[in-house]
């Protein structure tokens, strides 16, 4: 049995139907025991003072903000191949949640920037391209919204989401010669020798976990209402034909 | 280069229009299409022309011999009717020669080659638009209802054009209500309406 | 090709950056010394926005009057035929910009070198520009309110151009060196070249179905 099975739209809806709420309940135990650690069970940062908690949910959601737009990708690629309904419905779920992470992001890092840095927003590297990022997805977005043909809507947003993928990464790296930035650098990476120390990586991935799992939930839950509607819109037009 | 069409299926918007469609068109003959508005045909037309994919069967021969003729006649205002003919001719590699001016005599155009075409009458404008099928230099002819607009003394004009053509060899498939005096047959496209079950489950 | 777009609306865009850099000083001030300050990027995001106005006719007029339909099915390929459209519409918006943008960097108090690397920039980037338009046009060809979509489609896709064409004109007035951006901003249109005909034919068959 391959992965393409789940592919088959009446398939897809079985399997994920006990899944939505096992990612939720796990995203939920995930997020509470994460925060609660980070926020109440960590010192605060010698130089940063109790603002670094902020961290606890810019990280993950700039996590999620980015690897959204994969999954955009990867479906829309796999559209564009292999022609899966359910894949197109699954880039369409996926922008929206990723757009809201964005901003999440976005809010959170201009929360902590004002002690930090002074301001709440600066025109640095990481944060233009988050900016840009999300006007890329209310891009997408509007297109989708626009097409009433949902094949065609697939079609032109899958093109739409290729496209913007290379102009995305083009705009990162553009960014990096226009400014350099206050932001510090990734403070995370698994083999930098001067990571955060562990009492705040642990609560963090756990964090970072609850964020993942949240995307899933929502990205199934959003899936299969997309997936519904269309069956509805498909009875009502086969309804319409037996009239006429 | 005869026309063949086999268990066709065409659709708008994915949703499925017509639905189990074969026929032949043999060199020289015509196909006249008829049903009532919305039934399907300009679908079909624009399928066969190669404009939107059939959902299902297959046609031949491929679209690069057929020549495509809408309700638009995607002439440019801004161009006189020659400047027009000119532009298709040499898109289909038929710019040099008498070619342009051959196609005007057909519809009499002679006397409006300089007039805008944005002052065209909307006759005059349809005139122009079927002239430029010479243009083409391609053996098949798809037009969607060819003769609105027209008046009696061009429909006449429009008809000995379809003639000529299909004595060449040529095929013609038209949509239209008016009787062209063509030899060729006639396809009902009312009873090839695609029904519910030709809808893909989901 | 170039008959097709015969007659199409060839000063306005002129016009519009005209009027948009003589409104600059009125927003930010007359003092010289600040326009000079901002000039390369007040004639960068002036040509952008001119160049935008036009983009929607580049398909949209052809597929009103029926003349796309015919252009898809006449032996050309469609990819060409996108190249041709931005080509003609790179001609009658992206030049005479780039030749009005120095004359109208006098009006902004831009130094002399900077009038030099502000053509050569908006030359070099001005192609991508029509091309990113091309392919937005094409997304948006059947749409109903297909403007204003139009240019939240466009506008993030203009982003690499405008920050690499601006940054050679700021640090091309300021003396610095220029070479590295001028080879990314050539590498961004030449990219755009060789990628966005085919993805915009590619949406143009979508969108004629």
């Amino acid at each position: 049995m391959s992965i393409w099975t789940y592919a088959n739209p009446v398939r897809f809806m079985a399997f994920t139907k006990p899944l939505v709420p096992v990612f939720g309940a796990l995203s939920a135990l995930c997020l509470a025991v994460g925060l609660i650690w980070g926020f109440f069970f960590t010192p605060d940062d010698y130089r940063m003072g109790a603002t670094v908690k902020i961290f606890y949910i810019h990280v993950p959601s700039a996590l999620v903000a980015i690897n959204a737009w994969f999954v955009m990708l990867i479906a829309s690629l796999i559209w564009v191949i292999r022609r899966h309904h359910v894949s197109a419905l699954v880039a369409r779920a996926a922008a929206p949640i990723g757009a809201t992470m964005t901003v999440i992001a976005l809010i959170t890092g201009a929360v902590w920037g004002q002690p930090m840095w002074g301001t709440w927003w600066e025109w640095d590297p990481r944060l233009t391209s988050f900016l840009i990022l999300f006007l890329f997805y209310i891009g997408y977005m509007a297109l989708w919204e626009a097409i009433e043909n949902p094949d065609s809507a697939a079609d032109l947003t899958s093109i739409l989401c290729l496209v913007g993928s290379v102009f995305a990464i083009l705009s990162r790296y553009a960014v990096n010669f226009w400014n350099q930035g206050l932001h510090q650098g990734a403070s995370m990476s698994l083999d930098a020798e001067e990571n955060v120390s562990d009492v705040f990586w642990y609560p963090a991935v756990v964090t970072m976990a609850g964020f993942v799992l949240l995307f899933a939930a929502l990205l199934l839950l959003r899936t299969r209402t997309e997936i519904r509607a269309r069956r509805l819109n498909a009875l009502l037009l086969r309804e319409r034909m037996q009239d006429a | 280069m005869s026309v063949s069409v086999r268990d066709l299926v065409v659709g708008r918007g994915g949703v499925p229009v017509l639905a189990g469609l074969s026929f032949d068109v043999a060199p020289g003959h015509a196909l006249i299409l008829r049903g009532p508005n919305g039934a399907g045909k300009t679908t079909l037309l624009r399928t066969l022309a190669g404009l939107q994919p059939p959902m299902s069967g297959t046609v031949t021969p491929n679209p690069e011999s057929i020549a495509y003729g809408a309700h638009r006649d995607g002439m440019k205002g801004q161009l006189t009717v020659e400047e027009n003919l000119q532009f298709w001719a040499g898109l289909h590699g038929l710019g040099r020669g008498d070619a342009v001016s051959r196609a005007m005599d057909v519809f009499d155009l002679g006397r409006l080659a300089d007039r805008l075409a944005q002052h065209l009458s909307a006759g005059q404008g349809r005139r122009l638009g079927l002239a430029r099928l010479m243009l083409t230099g391609r053996p098949i002819w798809c037009l969607d209802e060819p003769t609105v607009s027209l008046d009696a003394e061009n429909t006449g004009r429009f008809a000995g054009m379809v003639r000529d053509h299909l004595e060449t060899g040529g095929i013609a498939i038209i949509a239209t209500h008016i009787d062209l005096g063509l030899s060729g047959d006639v396809l009902d496209v009312t009873p090839h309406r695609a029904r519910a079950r030709e809808l893909m489950a989901l | 090709m170039l008959a097709v777009r015969a007659g199409g609306g060839f000063g306005l865009g002129l016009a519009f950056f005209l009027i948009v850099v003589v409104l600059v000083p009125f927003g930010v001030g007359p003092e010289t010394g600040r326009l000079a300050l901002i000039a390369p990027g007040v004639l960068w995001i002036g040509a952008l926005l001119a160049c935008l106005l036009s983009l929607d006719r580049i398909f949209a007029l052809d597929r009103e009057d029926g003349a796309l339909d015919l252009l898809v099915t006449a032996p050309l390929p469609l990819e060409a035929l996108v190249l041709g459209k931005s080509l003609a519409h790179w001609l009658t918006t992206g030049l005479p910009l780039c030749l009005a943008a120095p004359a109208l960097g006098i009006l902004l108090n831009l130094g002399w070198p900077g009038h030099l690397w502000l053509f050569v920039s908006l030359l070099i980037g001005t192609p991508a520009l029509s091309l990113i338009g091309a392919f937005g046009a094409a997304l948006t060809v059947g749409l109903r309110r297909g403007g204003m979509l139009l240019s939240i489609l466009v506008l993030p896709l203009y982003v690499p151009t405008l920050l690499f064409g601006a940054e050679i004109a700021r640090r091309g007035t300021e003396g610095m060196a220029v070479g590295t951006v001028l080879a990314l901003l050539g590498a961004v249109t030449l990219g755009c070249l060789a990628v966005l005909p085919f993805a915009a034919a590619a949406a143009l068959r979508v969108n004629l179905r």
